[in-house]
């Protein structure tokens, strides 16, 4: 059954937009991740203007998110108090996004950086979490629960000033890196439409030391606003914010999402990890095979705001 | 002595030149003033006024009726008439881009800016257009895909000559005469080939190649058929993707490769339904959509927590 997209122009099958959604709905409740850095190059792929994918992804990604937020707050595993520090950061951190997504596509570069971050940030974090995991599961094999914490042990980021103590978290930190964070976090949600939340995830447990069961609820918290912030700036500024497609991608989402959120309980945290570092990594790969490939069409037809036309 | 005779020399010089120059003029003059000259009137009449877009458009196909009256029976029995109907989208400036290897990945490096590109095309003849009209004349009526004019450069010169197949109304200076002959006819000069025009040449190719692949041009011979000696019908097939807003239905009719006269209709391409509805709620209020399109997600993410609850 193929439906007319208002926003994008494009006539697509429901039954593939809806299962596109229950698919990234699954990993992003079995994550914590909303999705978006899965279903913004799917929709790409699947012929979707890229300026509409990236748009209509940070909207898609909240709805994911509040599905899975609310199953963690029910748990207690979302620390309100540090998902909040990064919002502040992250608000701003999004309208400088959508402004240099906005100049990039009049540019028309928006494509090449969109994947060219998708491919450093992805490729790196893959990687590194790929490692890091690899190493706790042979080192936790007798013992243990598969955490990062190591006592008594502290990088860099614990020596900066104006500390605030996180209790659900168990942390006393600087608010600086949170804030920090919290702002990139907002930037890739304006130019990639994702929540940021493959960053966040592994930025909390590795610079900020957060335990793992906290760091998804409180990513998903915060990527609820993020990418709420996104969407409307997306609506606002570009008009790229196709409300059908999200809404099918959401329809399959929600559902996705519950059974991911179950079947994260069943795995360990480093196993979690590893697996996620996984699939970052071949999306990542993905990307970077096309930026490499010679495409079959060098030229490409766009109006002067870089909209396609 | 000698200055008073090379005088007279001088003044003939100039008087051969602008001989040649006004010669040059009437031939280029020539097939505008053989347009006035038929007898034959032409009319044509669409099939809709208004093409709605659905949510379930699937491209669809136009049908023009033409009525030829006066026509030279002797001529139509021998079918020295032609007649090519084009369905011509709305125009917009486009930019093209291309893509170049550059440090190992293929970055988009140079570009060209199209200032009236038709969003899409759609033709109809009763012969090969090669058949039907030399090149310059095709370029001047801006007729077939690869005459198509896409305004790629200001036109210079006398402007205020609006293109055979843009809208009077509009009134935008717009390439009618194809560049070179419009740069010699403001320079009283013979038609040159110009330089620099390949580079150019390309990205407008690559524009007419994408939009063919993707059938928004497309163009068909022997797709106008004559019902009856005076009756014609033009099947123009539009694409899925057809873009809204006013189109414009033209004929052209020729009699043994002279260009006698053009008649065109509007027809007003537009979506409807739910889609336009959203689009048109996108376009004037950004924020509050973009609001509502958050608000449907929170919805949503809460009624399937709410009927999913498995812990």
């Amino acid at each position: 059954m193929n439906l007319y997209l208002p926003i994008a122009e494009i006539s697509l099958n429901v039954f593939v937009l809806v299962g596109m959604g229950a698919a990234v709905g699954f990993i992003s409740g079995l994550f914590g991740v909303g999705g978006g850095f899965l279903i913004t190059p799917l929709l790409i792929f699947y012929n979707i203007p890229p300026a509409v994918a990236v748009a209509t992804g940070a909207n898609q990604v909240i709805a994911a998110s509040f599905s899975g937020a609310l199953a963690h707050y029910r748990r207690g595993t979302v620390d309100l108090r540090l998902g909040t520090v990064l919002l502040i950061g992250g608000l701003f951190g999004s309208a400088g996004g959508v402004l240099l997504f906005t100049l990039l596509r009049r540019l028309g570069q928006l494509d090449l950086v969109v994947s060219l971050l998708y491919v450093v940030f992805l490729g790196g974090i893959g990687g590194l979490m790929l490692v890091e995991s690899a190493q706790s599961m042979l080192r936790s094999k007798s013992q243990g629960t598969g955490e990062v914490r190591r006592p008594g042990q502290h990088s860099w980021v614990h020596g900066l000033p104006l500390k605030m103590r996180f209790h659900r978290s168990k942390l006393y930190v600087s608010v600086l890196p949170v804030l920090g964070l919290g702002a990139l976090i907002g930037v890739l949600a304006g130019i990639m439409g994702v929540g940021g939340g493959f960053i966040a995830v592994p930025a909390m447990i590795y610079l900020l030391r957060v335990p793992t069961s906290v760091v998804i609820g409180t990513s998903l918290f915060q990527i609820i606003f993020t990418a709420a912030a996104t969407t409307i700036l997306q609506a606002a500024t570009n008009r790229t914010v196709d409300v059908v497609l999200a809404f099918l991608l959401m329809l399959g989402g929600v559902i996705g999402a519950q059974f991911g959120t179950e079947a994260g309980r069943k795995l360990r945290g480093d196993q979690l990890r590893a697996l996620l570092a996984l699939l970052v990594l071949a999306v990542g790969l993905r990307l970077g095979y096309q930026l490499v490939v010679q495409p079959q069409e060098p030229f490409t037809i766009t109006l002067p705001t870089g909209e396609t036309g | 002595m000698t200055g008073a005779r090379r005088k007279p020399r001088g003044t003939l010089r100039n008087r051969r030149r602008s001989a040649l120059a006004l010669a040059c003029l009437l031939s280029l003059a020539g097939p505008t003033a053989d347009a006035q000259e038929g007898n034959e009137s032409f009319e044509i009449g669409l099939s809709t006024s208004t093409i709605s877009i659905t949510s379930d458009f699937n491209g669809a196909r136009l049908v023009v009726f033409g009525a030829l009256d006066n026509a030279d029976a002797r001529l139509l029995r021998q079918q020295r008439y032609d007649i090519v109907v084009v369905l011509i989208g709305p125009r917009r400036p486009v930019v093209v881009r291309e893509k170049e290897r550059t440090f190992g990945i293929w970055i988009n490096r140079g570009s060209e800016t199209f200032e009236s590109v038709p969003g899409s095309y759609a033709l109809a003849a009763t012969r090969p257009l090669a058949d039907i009209a030399r090149k310059e004349l095709r370029e001047r009526l801006s007729l077939g895909i690869s005459d198509l004019q896409l305004g790629s450069v200001p036109p210079p010169g006398p402007s205020g000559q609006p293109a055979v197949d843009q809208p009077r109304d509009k009134g935008a200076p717009q390439a009618n005469v194809s560049l070179a002959e419009r740069r010699a006819l403001a320079a009283g000069k013979p038609v040159v080939s110009m330089q620099g025009e390949s580079s150019v040449g390309a990205y407008a190719e690559a524009l007419k190649r994408i939009r063919e692949a993707k059938g928004l041009y497309n163009q068909r011979v022997g797709s106008v058929q004559f019902v009856s000696p005076t009756l014609f019908r033009a099947d123009l097939q539009l694409p899925a993707d057809l873009p809204t807003g006013t189109h414009t239905a033209r004929a052209y009719l020729f009699r043994s490769g002279v260009f006698i006269r053009e008649t065109s209709e509007p027809l007003y391409v537009r979506k409807s339904g739910f889609e336009s509805y959203i689009d048109d709620i996108a376009t004037r209020y950004g924020i509050l959509y973009g609001v509502g399109a958050v608000l449907l997600a929170i919805f949503t993410g809460w009624f399937g927590r709410l009927v999913f609850k498995r812990d």
